[in-house]
C-alpha cells in the first residue's frame, strides 16, 4: 500500500481526505485508481511532478510501488 | 554604396579591409578580418567585451571608427600569445579558473596586459578600478583579480 | 542503462580525480580568443535578419504594410505573424513545461503587442545595414491600448485585460470566471493560523518589494539558421538547451522534430534566460522564404527590453514566534508580476519560501500576474531569491527584537533530515544545519566591525532538477576517451565530465576529451540549468564510463578465455581469476587491441533522473554605507554551501562567488524602470548597472560536504541556490548598519536616503 498525501488545494476534490492508502502496484495504475475515486482530480495529476519517497520526478508513470512507498505531488519546476 | 580602404596592422601583421564610413572597429576586426576573439557585449562601451589596444591605449572597438585604425598598431586578443606561447596573463587565468563562460575574457585579458604594460605592480585596489570596464557576470571577479595580480608577480620575477 | 535512478547506496568516499582542480579542456580556447560563440559563425551566402519592434506597450495591431521593405534592394525575405500559424502544443521547455502558444506568440505576434519590444515582424537582407533600412520600412498601424505596469493596477477590478481568454489557473473554489490578469495562483498550508499566532509571543508582519531585473549574461541572443530545399532544418545558436531550441522550433514552426538539427555554439552566459527561444524561429522562417542561411545577432538594448527578466514581487508577510525564538506560524502572499505572458514562478516562490525552517502552522499563497512588460524566463533559482527574502529579512528582525544571534536563531528552527518540507514530502540528508554552523565559526562571523558597517546573514535554498541526459564515452587505441553529452557548458561542467570519465577509467584527467554534442550526435538531454548537470548529466556520464569498464573487462575474458563474471576490475585494469596466472590488463593494453577482441568500444547511458537532494547555503555580508549620499559598499563577503561533493572545487567556488555577485547587485542596484508608457529607461549596461570589479570585494567560500545518496558521489547541485542568500544578507547588514529596516530592493541610494531621512 503506497501512502498517497494530498496537497492542501487538491482537497476540494478528494472530499476533504488529505491521505489515504492506495493499492497499486505502479504509479499509472495509482493515477487510475486516483482518477476513477476522484474525478474532480482532472488533470491534475497529469500536470504535477510526483515525489516518491522524497525524490520529484516530472513524470514515472512505470516506477514500482513498494509498502509504505509515500506519494506527494508537488507543481513542475525546472530551473534556471 | 562606396566603401573606405583602410590599410592598417593588425598583431604586428599588415592589414587591409574595406568598410563602410559608419562601422566600428569591432565590426572591422571580426567580419572583416576574421578576427572573432573580440566580442559585442553591449554596442556602447560599457561592457569591455570588445577591449583592444590601439596604439598601445587601451579602447573599447565599438566605439571607434574602423576608419580610425588607418595607420595605426592595434592589438587584439589573438596577438597577446607570443606564437603558440601562451601569455603570462592567460596561462594564470587558467590556473586560477577565472573564466567561466568564457565570453567575457578576451576583453579581460586584453585590458590586464594594458594594465601590467603600464603598472608591474598594481594594488588590488588599482586592479579593481581598472578593470571596471570590464563586465563579468559569471565569476563575481575574484579569481579574475587573483589571476591579474598572480601575473603581475610573475612578470615582475621573469624581469628580476 | 536505461533507467531510472539506481537504488540509494553509500556514496564513494576515496577520490583520485574527483576533487582536484585540473585545467579546464576548453580553456586555451577561451583565453586565445578561439571559442566560437553564438555570433562567430558563418555559412556561404549567409544573409542578415532584424526584426522590428512595436514602440507601444499594449496595442492592437491593425495593419502591417511590407510592400516597400519587400522592394528595396538587398531585401530578401519579411515575415510577420501571417507567416507563423499560432498553436496550443506543449514542449518541455527547462522552467517546466512551455506553453508553445505563449512562446510562439512572444517570438513574434499576433494581433496585439503585449509590450514595448514584442516582435512584430522580421526582415533579411544581404547586409545588416540593408536589413536595418528595410525594417525601418516596415509599416505597422497600431490602435494604442492603455498599458499596466505594476501588480496593483494589473489586479484591479477594471484594469486594462493582456488575454481575453485568461483565467486563473488554481483559483480559489468559487472565484468568480472572468477575464484577469492573474495568469495563477499557488497555495500551500499546514496547521492553523489561527491557532498559531496565538501561540506567538512575537508577531512581525510587514510587505517587501523586489524589481524585475535581467539574467545580465554579456553574450547577446544569436544565431544562424539554415532551410534546405529538402526540408532540412540546421540552426546554430548560444543556448542552454539544443534539444529544448529544437523542440520548441519545430513545435513553432509546425516542423517534424527530426528535420532539425541544432548545434549549440560556446555560450557566453545564460543563467536560465537562454532556456527558452527568441530569434532561432524567425532566423528559419526567413530562410524558408529567403532559401539562403539567416544570422540574426541581439543588441544589448533588444536584450534588455525584449528578452525575459526575472518577476518583480510584491510581498505580503506575517510571522510569529514564541520568545524562545521558534517560529508558531507564517502567513505569505506574494504576487509575482510576470510580463505579458503567464510565469511560473508562483510555483517556485511558494514551495521555496519556507523550506529553510519548521513552521507548525502556515498558509503560503503566490500569485504570477501579468503586465505589459517582457515575458519572464527564468533566472537562477528562479522564485526562490525574491520569496526567501522576506523570510530572512523578518528572522533577522526577530533575532534583533529576541537579542538573539540571527545565526543562533536559524539554527533554532532549520529544517533537517525527516523533516516535512513545505511543499510536502520529508527531505532525506540535507546541509543547512551545517551550513550555519560553518557560518558561525567562521572567522568573518567574528570579526570586528568599522563604524557605518552593519552585518548581515541570511540563507538560501534550490532544489536540484533531475530530467533527461544522455553520455557516450568513447576509447581510442592509445587508451585516451572521449565523452560527448548534451550540455552546453556554462561553468565548467566539462572539466567535471571529464574527472568523472578519469576516475572511473583511472585514467588521467587530461587524456579525456569532453565535448558538447548536437542534437544528432547524443541523445536528448534537457537544458544546462536547474543546477542539475553535474548531479544528472553526471550520472549518465558516471554510468557510460562503468559500461566501457564492463566491455573491458569482457575484452580481457575473450583474451584469458574465461566467463566474464570471472574477471574483475580494479586500479585501472582487468584482473583475471585467482586460478588463472595471467597479469592484469590495463585499459591501455586492452585499448590497443580493441580491433581484435571486438571492435571498437562505445560506453552510453542515459536517464531520467528525479530532482533529488537539495542544497542550502548562507552568506554573511559586511556592508558600508554613507549616510550622506547612500552610496553602499560591500567590504566583506563569505558564501557557504553545502555541494554534497564538489566534483572540482575551482567551478563550485565559481559559481558561489558569480551567483553571490548576482544576488548582491540585485540587492543593492539592479532594477528595470520605466517610464509611464511602460518604455524600459534603463536599457543599457550603463544604466542597468551590474556589479563591477571595483563594486566588490575578494568572496571567500566555504564548501560544506553533506554526500546526496541519490548520487554515486555525493553530488548536490550548486548553480543556482548561491543568488538566493545575497539579497536577505544584503538587506540585513544594510538594516544592521542604518538601523532602518528595508523592505524594498535594489537599495539603491536614493532610497536608502529616502529610509534614512523618514527614521529622522
Amino acid at each position: 500500500m503506497a501512502v498517497v498525501h494530498f496537497p492542501n488545494d487538491w482537497r476540494r476534490h478528494t472530499g476533504g481526505v488529505a491521505q489515504l492508502h492506495v493499492a497499486a502496484p505502479r504509479v499509472q495504475e495509482l493515477y487510475d485508481e486516483l482518477n476513477r475515486r476522484f474525478p474532480g482530480l482532472g488533470q491534475g495529476l497529469e500536470k504535477a511532478a510526483v515525489v516518491i519517497d522524497g525524490d520529484i520526478y516530472n513524470e514515472a508513470p512505470y516506477h514500482k510501488l513498494e509498502a509504505g512507498t509515500e506519494i506527494h505531488f508537488v507543481p513542475r519546476i525546472a530551473g534556471g | 554604396m562606396s566603401r573606405l580602404h583602410v590599410e592598417t596592422t593588425v598583431n604586428g601583421e599588415a592589414a587591409e579591409f574595406l568598410c563602410e564610413a559608419q562601422e566600428n572597429l569591432l565590426t572591422a576586426l571580426r567580419d572583416r578580418l576574421g578576427l572573432t576573439g573580440s566580442k559585442e557585449g553591449c554596442g556602447t562601451g560599457d561592457c569591455g567585451a570588445c577591449s583592444v589596444l590601439l596604439d598601445g591605449r587601451l579602447v573599447p572597438s565599438c566605439l571607434v571608427l574602423a576608419a580610425e585604425a588607418r595607420d595605426r598598431q592595434v592589438t587584439t586578443i589573438e596577438g597577446v600569445a607570443e606564437g603558440g606561447k601562451l601569455h603570462v596573463l592567460q596561462q594564470k587565468f587558467l590556473e586560477h579558473a577565472a573564466l567561466q563562460c568564457g565570453i567575457c575574457t578576451p576583453g579581460f585579458i586584453v585590458a590586464a596586459k594594458a594594465l601590467l604594460d603600464r603598472n608591474p605592480d598594481p594594488s588590488e585596489e588599482e586592479v579593481r578600478y581598472w578593470l571596471a570596464g570590464n563586465l563579468c557576470r559569471c565569476t563575481g571577479y575574484d579569481k579574475i583579480i587573483r589571476a591579474v595580480l598572480d601575473s603581475a608577480a610573475e612578470l615582475r620575477k621573469e624581469i628580476a | 542503462m536505461s533507467a531510472l535512478l539506481k537504488p540509494r547506496s553509500e556514496p564513494r568516499r576515496n577520490f583520485k580525480y574527483v576533487g582536484q582542480r585540473p585545467i579546464r579542456h576548453d580553456g586555451p580556447d577561451k583565453v586565445t580568443g578561439r571559442a566560437n560563440y553564438g555570433a562567430d559563425f558563418t555559412l556561404p551566402g549567409m544573409i542578415h535578419g532584424v526584426v522590428v519592434r512595436s514602440p507601444h506597450a499594449h496595442a492592437r495591431i491593425l495593419s502591417i504594410d511590407t510592400r516597400e521593405a519587400e522592394a528595396m534592394p538587398g531585401v530578401k525575405a519579411v515575415i510577420t505573424g501571417a507567416d507563423i500559424a499560432q498553436n496550443r502544443a506543449q514542449v518541455s521547455m527547462g522552467e517546466g513545461s512551455g506553453d508553445m502558444h505563449d512562446v510562439s506568440e512572444n517570438c513574434l505576434a499576433h494581433g496585439k503587442a503585449l509590450y514595448h519590444g514584442h516582435v512584430v515582424a522580421a526582415v533579411a537582407a544581404m547586409t545588416l545595414t540593408q536589413a536595418q533600412a528595410a525594417a525601418r520600412l516596415i509599416k505597422v498601424q497600431y490602435e494604442k491600448l492603455k498599458p499596466v505596469l505594476d501588480i496593483e493596477s494589473a489586479i484591479a477590478p477594471g484594469a486594462p485585460i493582456l488575454h481575453d481568454h485568461l483565467r486563473t489557473e488554481g483559483r480559489a473554489a468559487g472565484a468568480p470566471d472572468r477575464p484577469t490578469n492573474i495568469a495563477a495562483r499557488a497555495v500551500l498550508e499546514r496547521g492553523s493560523l489561527e491557532q498559531g499566532f496565538a501561540a506567538a509571543d512575537l508577531v512581525i508582519e510587514r510587505e517587501f518589494r523586489t524589481r524585475m531585473v535581467h539574467q545580465g549574461y554579456i553574450e547577446p541572443h544569436a544565431c544562424v539558421a539554415r532551410y534546405s530545399p529538402d526540408g532540412q532544418v540546421f540552426i546554430w545558436c548560444t543556448t542552454q538547451g539544443p534539444f529544448q531550441v529544437r523542440g520548441a522550433c519545430a513545435a513553432v514552426l509546425g516542423m517534424d522534430l527530426g528535420r532539425i538539427k541544432v548545434v549549440a555554439s560556446e555560450i557566453g552566459g545564460g543563467f536560465g534566460g537562454k532556456t527558452t527561444i527568441y530569434l532561432e524561429p524567425l532566423a528559419v522562417a526567413l530562410s524558408r522564404k529567403a532559401s539562403l542561411p539567416v544570422k540574426m545577432v541581439m543588441t544589448r538594448e533588444e536584450v534588455l527590453r525584449a528578452t525575459g527578466p526575472t518577476p518583480g514581487s510584491r510581498t505580503r508577510i506575517k510571522m510569529g514566534m514564541k520568545k524562545d525564538g521558534r517560529l508558531t506560524a507564517a502567513s505569505v502572499t506574494m504576487h509575482c508580476e510576470s510580463g505579458a505572458f503567464a510565469g511560473l514562478a508562483h510555483r517556485s516562490t511558494a514551495m521555496c519560501c519556507l523550506s529553510a525552517y519548521r513552521i507548525p502552522n502556515f498558509f503560503i499563497e503566490s500569485h504570477s500576474v501579468l503586465t505589459n512588460k517582457p515575458k519572464v524566463a527564468a533566472y537562477r533559482a528562479p522564485g526562490a531569491p525574491m520569496a526567501m527574502f522576506p523570510v530572512e529579512s523578518l528572522l533577522d528582525e526577530f533575532a534583533q527584537k529576541l537579542g538573539m544571534d540571527p545565526i543562533d536563531l536559524r539554527l533554532l528552527n532549520a529544517v533537517e533530515e525527516g523533516d516535512a518540507a513545505p511543499y510536502g514530502p520529508k527531505y532525506g540528508p540535507i546541509g543547512y544545519r551545517e551550513t550555519l554552523q560553518a557560518a558561525k565559526s567562521h572567522p568573518h562571523w567574528s570579526a570586528p566591525l568599522k563604524p557605518n558597517q552593519g552585518r548581515g546573514v541570511a540563507a538560501g535554498f534550490w532544489f536540484n532538477a533531475g530530467l533527461n541526459s544522455s553520455a557516450v564515452v568513447t576509447l581510442d587505441a592509445d587508451g585516451s576517451a572521449a565523452v560527448v553529452t548534451g550540455n552546453p557548458d556554462i561553468g565548467g561542467t566539462r572539466a567535471a565530465q571529464a574527472q568523472m570519465v578519469a576516475e572511473e577509467l583511472d585514467i588521467p584527467v587530461e587524456r579525456v576529451r569532453p565535448s558538447v554534442g548536437d542534437t544528432d550526435s547524443v541523445g536528448y538531454t534537457d537544458v544546462t540549468g536547474g543546477s542539475r548537470v553535474c548531479f544528472a548529466t553526471g550520472m549518465a556520464v558516471i554510468q557510460a564510463a562503468e559500461d566501457v569498464r564492463r566491455q573491458l573487462c569482457a575484452r580481457a575474458a575473450k583474451i584469458w578465455n574465461v566467463e566474464a563474471e570471472a574477471v574483475t576490475w580494479s586500479e585501472g585494469a582487468a584482473h583475471p581469476p585467482a586460478s588463472l596466472d595471467k597479469k592484469p590488463l590495463s585499459l591501455k593494453e586492452l585499448a590497443a587491441q580493441m580491433a581484435r577482441t571486438g571492435g571498437p568500444i562505445i560506453g552510453r547511458a542515459s536517464l531520467s533522473a528525479p530532482a533529488a537532494g537539495p542544497a542550502f547555503a548562507v552568506n554573511i555580508c559586511d556592508l558600508e554605507v554613507d549616510k550622506e549620499t547612500g552610496v553602499s559598499r560591500v567590504v566583506r563577503y563569505t558564501a557557504i554551501q553545502d555541494a554534497g561533493k564538489a566534483v572540482h572545487p575551482s567551478y563550485v567556488e565559481g559559481q558561489m562567488q558569480g551567483g553571490a555577485a548576482q544576488g548582491i547587485g540585485w540587492a543593492l542596484n539592479e532594477e528595470y524602470r520605466f517610464d509611464a508608457e511602460g518604455k524600459m529607461e534603463n536599457a543599457s549596461f550603463l544604466d542597468y548597472r551590474m556589479p563591477v570589479a571595483s563594486d566588490l570585494p575578494m568572496i571567500d567560500t566555504v564548501i560544506v560536504e553533506v554526500p546526496n545518496p541519490t548520487h554515486p558521489y555525493g553530488v548536490r547541485g550548486v548553480g543556482e541556490v548561491p543568488i538566493v542568500p545575497p539579497l536577505g544578507a544584503v538587506a540585513n547588514a544594510m538594516a544592521r548598519a542604518t538601523g532602518v529596516r528595508f523592505t524594498e530592493l535594489p537599495l539603491s541610494p536614493m532610497r536608502v536616503l529616502e529610509g534614512l531621512d523618514a527614521k529622522g
